[in-house]
């Protein structure tokens, strides 16, 4: 036995030389100097598409669902594929702020923050799809039930009700799980900032925290069920809007496997996006040593992990069309790959099976130009899966004679592109006017803040020494 | 702000010490001497401050079921009334009461009555919101929020007494310790 082990210790999670003073002014002086010249044209630009958005919304109120490229019997097209790839999106965020909070994953306070933020603005955008598809926007309360003039409710037994619940209810709790992380540091401004106003919206904004013990005591604990109630909740989303689609009789939908692979495909992208954006806002507000290489190397191995769960979820379907030996799910199967819409097929592949699979590579699982690549191409598949499950099933389904071929209008890719407006605006506010990093739980994470990592007669800081243990010699 | 007049009632003293360590130190001092009426506060939780204060489990739990329960029953209820009773809806002569169909709203009820407990259950257990208290009359207690641990003993406890409380406070440790008097 002459092997060697090395000890590979956990990396710091924060890099650089900080204490818990230098920290709180790297992230909050972000909020408290003067507005940089970058944050406005970048707001502009994100203004003129939130523009977009508004007026390719009001002219479909105004003329109709007709301006888009819907048609028999493509009657879901874009609206939809927006709506599942936005809210798959957002699922990121709950899953580093919640499911890694319970496995204790100290690497998400560097991120938590504004994956959360991304998810509340991208369920904004989602749910923006299914209330203007209706057609009838101005009588979209009958999906809540409502006392109204025809003595109806909603049905209960339909999968499209089971969204609006599901994806309101997660876009309000995404919202008090964020608030509720958000008040320590609203407090850190209010005690930071220097003008009235400010320290009196900020103050607001606090709730009068002070950081007591006996505050955190409770704060902690609400933290914990918060994450306990979010975990279920988010896996629960995704597997509501995965039936919209499983509990049809459309081939090529009616599959059980939809639920796992949604959530699957949703975590995919959304790292995907927190990727994009972490390495763009790293880079502006160099805050590379909160947002290490380490922690774009673990989020490229959930990518390679999820990526892989996708392309295992696509054999799968395959196999179990081949294997249930019912004619239109072998054939909607070959129609993806080989049909009208292969360019579309092939591009998912490529882009969700292949793509991420280069992060078997450590090297380039820590190139930060590379990870940003793959960032972007993931999401581009992940916007084609949608397109294939959506349109594919829908163009060719049981009889050949009714089969129709969908062409997006300018209509819908101009509500498209418009909900990056509105993400944008929302997400350079956010950036202004937020602690991106969530403040108080960095600090927590930090080795200062364990008061076992300081001397027990002087008082002084003096990190434990890690003990590294012998490998065992005694032969078997 | 502090206008330290002796009209002001007094709200407590304040002391402040360098780290988290020291934090619990003080905080063990101060209870194992009886003091009832006492908190410490931090920029972020500190592991174990919760036995050094003897603090108590947190009560929120039993809100959490409660409102997840009320969720949970308020949602069937619903369902039931709305598809059954009010509004019998025959689809393909299936059963009425189908309740596996029921399932997803109920647990996105139960979910979102329980997020609403946890989160206002524990700005109401804290007291919160209170935008304004006498320790904000303390310039150095702005650092509470970002580097400073502090510990702050009332004068509504039973056996407070300034001259004894500053002692045990300077014996411990703890520098800038100041009065902390309301503003009135």
């Amino acid at each position: 036995m002459s092997k060697t082990y090395d000890y590979v210790p956990e990396p710091a999670l924060v890099k650089g030389n900080h204490d818990f003073s230098s920290i709180n002014s790297l992230i909050t002086d972000i909020n408290l100097r003067p507005t940089p010249k970058g944050w406005y044209i970048a707001f502009g630009l994100s203004n003129i598409l939130l523009f977009v958005l508004l007026f390719s919304t009001g002219y479909l109120i105004w003329e109709g669902t007709g301006i888009w490229g819907l048609n028999q019997p493509v009657g879901w097209g874009w609206a939809i594929v927006n709506f599942v790839w936005w809210v798959g999106i957002g699922h990121a965020g709950t899953l580093i702020s919640a499911i890694l909070f319970l496995f204790r994953q100290d690497w998400r306070t560097a991120i938590n923050r504004f994956a959360e933020a991304m998810t509340i603005f991208a369920v904004m955008c989602a749910g923006i799809f299914p209330a203007i598809h209706v057609g009838r926007i101005w009588v979209i309360y009958w999906v809540f039930p409502i006392p109204n003039s025809m003595v109806m409710w909603p049905n209960f037994n339909s999968p499209l009700l089971w969204d609006v619940f599901a994806v309101s209810t997660y876009f309000t709790v995404s919202l008090l799980f964020w608030y509720v992380g958000l008040v320590p540091d609203f407090a850190t401004l209010r005690d930071r900032i220097k003008s009235k106003y400010g320290k009196m919206i900020y103050g607001v904004a606090a709730l009068g925290w002070r950081g007591s013990n006996r505050h955190w005591w409770n704060y902690e604990k609400a933290y914990m069920i918060l994450a306990g109630l979010a975990t279920p909740l988010v896996l629960s989303v995704h597997t509501i809007v995965s039936f919209d689609f499983a509990v049809s009789i459309i081939p090529g939908w009616h599959t059980t496997i939809f639920p796992p692979y949604f959530v699957a495909g949703a975590v995919f992208s959304g790292f995907a996006m927190v990727l994009t954006l972490m390495i763009i806002c790293r880079k502006i507000y160099g805050l590379e040593e909160i947002m290490t290489d380490d922690h774009i190397e673990k989020m490229n191995l959930i990518i390679l992990v999820t990526g892989s769960m996708v392309g295992f979820a696509y054999l799968m379907e395959f196999f179990i069309a081949w294997y249930s030996q019912v004619e239109y799910e072998k054939a909607i199967f070959i129609i993806r790959a080989t049909g009208p819409y292969a360019w579309a097929y092939w591009i998912m592949i490529s882009c969700n099976v292949l793509s991420p699979q280069f992060f078997w590579s450590k090297k380039l699982r820590r190139n930060v130009t590379f990870t940003f690549i793959i960032s972007i191409v993931v999401n581009i598949g992940m916007w084609f899966e949608r397109f294939v499950i959506t349109v594919s099933s829908l163009s060719t389904d049981y009889l050949p004679s009714s089969w129709g071929y969908f062409s997006p209008t300018i209509w819908d890719i101009l509500t498209y592109v418009g909900t990056f407006g509105l993400f944008f605006t929302f997400f350079l506010l956010f950036l202004r006017f937020m602690p991106m990093v969530a403040v108080a739980e960095i600090k927590g994470a930090m080795p200062q803040a364990d008061p076992h990592n300081y001397d027990p007669e002087t008082s002084d800081y003096s990190p434990q020494e890690i003990e590294i243990p012998e490998p065992n010699k005694e032969s078997v | 702000m502090s206008t330290e007049t002796s009209e002001n009632k007094l709200y407590g003293i304040l002391a402040e010490v360098r780290n988290p360590k020291e934090l619990i130190d003080i905080a063990r001092t101060v209870n194992k001497n009886g003091y009832k009426k006492y908190d410490t506060f931090s920029p972020f939780p500190i592991h174990g401050i919760n036995k050094a204060m003897s603090l108590q489990k947190s009560k929120l739990g039993w809100i959490v079921l409660v409102h997840g329960l009320i969720g949970l029953t308020g949602a069937l209820s619903m369902i039931y009334f709305m598809m059954v009773y009010d509004y019998p809806l025959n689809i393909s002569g299936k059963s009425l009461m189908n309740v596996p169909a029921w399932i997803p709203v109920t647990f996105e009820l139960t979910i979102l009555l329980s997020a609403f407990g946890t989160v206002f259950g524990m700005f109401f257990l804290n007291g919160l919101p209170k935008l304004n208290h006498p320790l904000f009359n303390s310039e150095n207690f702005k650092k509470a929020t970002n580097d400073g641990f502090f510990i702050c003993i009332e004068a509504d406890d039973p056996q407070f007494e300034p001259e004894k409380v500053h002692h045990l406070l300077l014996v411990a440790g703890a520098t800038n310790i100041e009065e902390i008097h309301d503003d009135a």
